[in-house]
């Protein structure tokens, strides 16, 4: 039964999600409001297990001083802090100007946006030993890339028509690189896009029958 | 490893500590300085590239070296940029121009910190066109942080001095619902009853004792939608779900890594516009004539981006003449 009944839901859960988006009538449309609730309860539910789990892991590391355990620590104090300081602000602890809101604005904003920022460094650094014109779609790629990275930027436009004034040379509106990279974003890549997002589509429906008709059992723990 | 990681961390606060301490007045460099260090940092890049040439290879620190010293140097440059608008963008603009006073938007912000470079300054400038056009803003969000991102945002809209005179006021002219989990079906249970999904505001005020929204039932009482996002769930889902089954007119605003995934939406006319990054950002500050942090940003993004290019060129001729020897030798 342990593994019976989690397909039974599965499988009632998924079919009526299906039909209810052809028959959105009853009783179709009170099941889906039941399920969704639901599934609003689990994820409610879900963000307590990830805090709690996260806790446990920091906790157990710290404890059996695994490598960099010491950042188990901050993780812990941080989670501490914003959790008391959140909880001891009752219902308006988000407001603008409580203790919640600085530490979400002055700490945990700019502690986040700078882990994005790396990206630009690993971006770059990237660019710099992977995008070789080894071949002729790898050059393509490049070409794009060249075109996409300078359009995207005023400067690009700029540099084109300072070097054309520079030497006399007429240049039209439709090569400037910024149009050059709204026409590879409008036509390449969308139908590249497109394929991608169709082969995924496809994948999706495949898996999901699999899952609702309970041939795929890997989510249950089986093979 | 700990020791040396905080040695660092000391560093950066020292560093700070300066910044904050010392150098207490904005430095801001001249037109003829600022164009003199980027001439340095062209013939660096051309130094660089004639060592790659003789066969001298450059780590990735020289490229970390020079994409930090592209972003930071604009910040302290007056340099400025002829920013164009482009189709997309103009889109958007009409499409909010469009509406009537008095239409009701609903604004999601599916984002949070990390993208809010990118996405805050979307944000306020899309909020500040609202409020100047008097069209009604209902903002929710199916990220946790966008809500708190939204008040921030609509905070610093308020503060000027030309919607002082406007009178705008909390729950009649806008209202956050905060974040609601459930993703996808978040927005599916919203096209059959708003209140379902939010039965109390942000701040916890009942949705019937809010004037704005206890008309509301559904998406057919909204008149234009636009999503800020950046990632799962977010545009994706917004159209599969609120455009293509119930029918509602969104633009987007997107991080530059998911902007180019929409555009197969936008070309299929799923969605009313798009905002495509920084540049986006940048671009409808000047088409609603307030430039703020987008425009400011894009200087360091114009920058990077050369920079990155540089560095490709000269990677790949380090990559041809390491062809080029490698073939000689076998010859």
């Amino acid at each position: 039964m342990r593994r019976e009944i989690p397909l039974i839901i599965t499988a009632v859960v998924g079919f009526v999600y299906v039909i209810q988006y052809f028959i959105p009538h009853y009783p179709f449309n009170n099941l889906n409001g039941w399920f969704s609730d639901w599934f609003s309860i689990i994820g409610a539910c879900a963000i307590w297990l990830g805090a709690l789990n996260l806790m446990r892991i920091s906790f157990d590391k710290v404890y059996k001083k695994r490598r960099d355990w010491g950042y188990s620590i901050i993780i812990i104090l941080s989670f501490a802090l914003i959790v008391v300081i959140g909880f001891g602000g009752g219902r308006d602890f988000r407001d603008l100007g409580t203790n919640f809101d600085w530490l979400y604005r002055f700490i945990y904003t700019p502690l986040s946006a700078t882990m994005f920022a790396l990206l630009a460094f690993f971006v770059a650094s990237a660019s710099y030993r992977a995008f070789r014109a080894r071949n002729l779609e790898a050059s393509l790629l490049l070409v794009a890339a060249f075109f996409v990275m300078i359009g995207r930027v005023p400067v690009g436009d700029a540099l084109v028509t300072k070097v054309a004034g520079l030497i006399s040379l007429p240049i039209p509106d439709a090569v400037l690189p910024s149009k050059i990279a709204t026409w590879i974003m409008n036509y390449i890549n969308a139908a590249g896009q497109r394929a991608i997002m169709i082969g995924i589509a496809l994948g999706i429906v495949s898996t999901s029958l699999r899952v609702i008709l309970g041939i795929e059992r890997a989510h249950l723990g089986g093979e | 490893m700990m020791k040396q990681d905080l040695i660092v961390y000391l560093g950066v606060l020292i560093l700070a500590l300066v910044f904050y301490f010392v150098i207490t007045e904005p430095v801001v460099f001249s037109p003829t300085v600022s164009l003199i260090l980027i001439g340095i940092i062209g013939l660096v890049l051309l130094y660089i590239l004639i060592k790659t040439i003789r066969g001298q290879v450059f780590g990735r620190r020289t490229v970390f070296l020079f994409v930090g010293i592209a972003v930071v140097l604009p910040f302290f440059m007056s340099i400025r940029q002829d920013i164009k608008l482009s189709p997309e963008v103009e889109e958007l603009y009409n499409a909010v121009m469009a509406l009537q006073p008095g239409s009701k938007v609903l604004v999601s912000l599916d984002y949070d910190p990390p993208s809010a470079p990118e996405l805050q300054p979307m944000a306020e400038s899309f909020f500040l066109l609202c409020f100047r056009r008097d069209l009604k803003v209902i903002v929710m969000g199916l990220w946790p942080q966008g809500p708190q991102q939204a008040e921030l945002a609509i905070q610093k809209i308020l503060d000027r001095p030309e919607m002082a005179s406007r009178n705008i006021r909390y729950g009649i002219d806008y209202v956050n619902l905060g974040f609601q989990t459930g993703n996808e079906f978040v927005i599916q249970r919203m096209g059959g009853s708003f209140r379902s999904m939010f039965s109390t505001d942000y701040y916890g005020t009942p949705y019937d004792s809010l004037p704005l929204v206890r008309n509301i039932t559904n998406f057919n009482n909204i008149d234009f939608s636009f999503n800020l996002s950046a990632g799962y769930p977010g545009t994706i889902e917004w159209v599969q779900v609120a455009v293509d089954r119930y029918g509602v007119k969104l633009g987007a605003g997107n991080t530059a890594v998911q902007a180019p995934q929409v555009y197969p939406y936008l070309r299929a006319g799923q969605l009313t516009g798009l905002l495509g990054g920084l540049n986006g950002a940048a671009e409808f500050e000047k088409v609603t004539g307030v430039l703020g942090k987008g425009t400011k940003f894009m200087v360091s993004q114009s920058f990077s981006h050369v920079i990155v290019i540089a560095f490709i060129i000269i990677g790949n001729v380090a990559y041809f003449m390491g062809r080029k020897q490698e073939t000689k030798k076998k010859q």
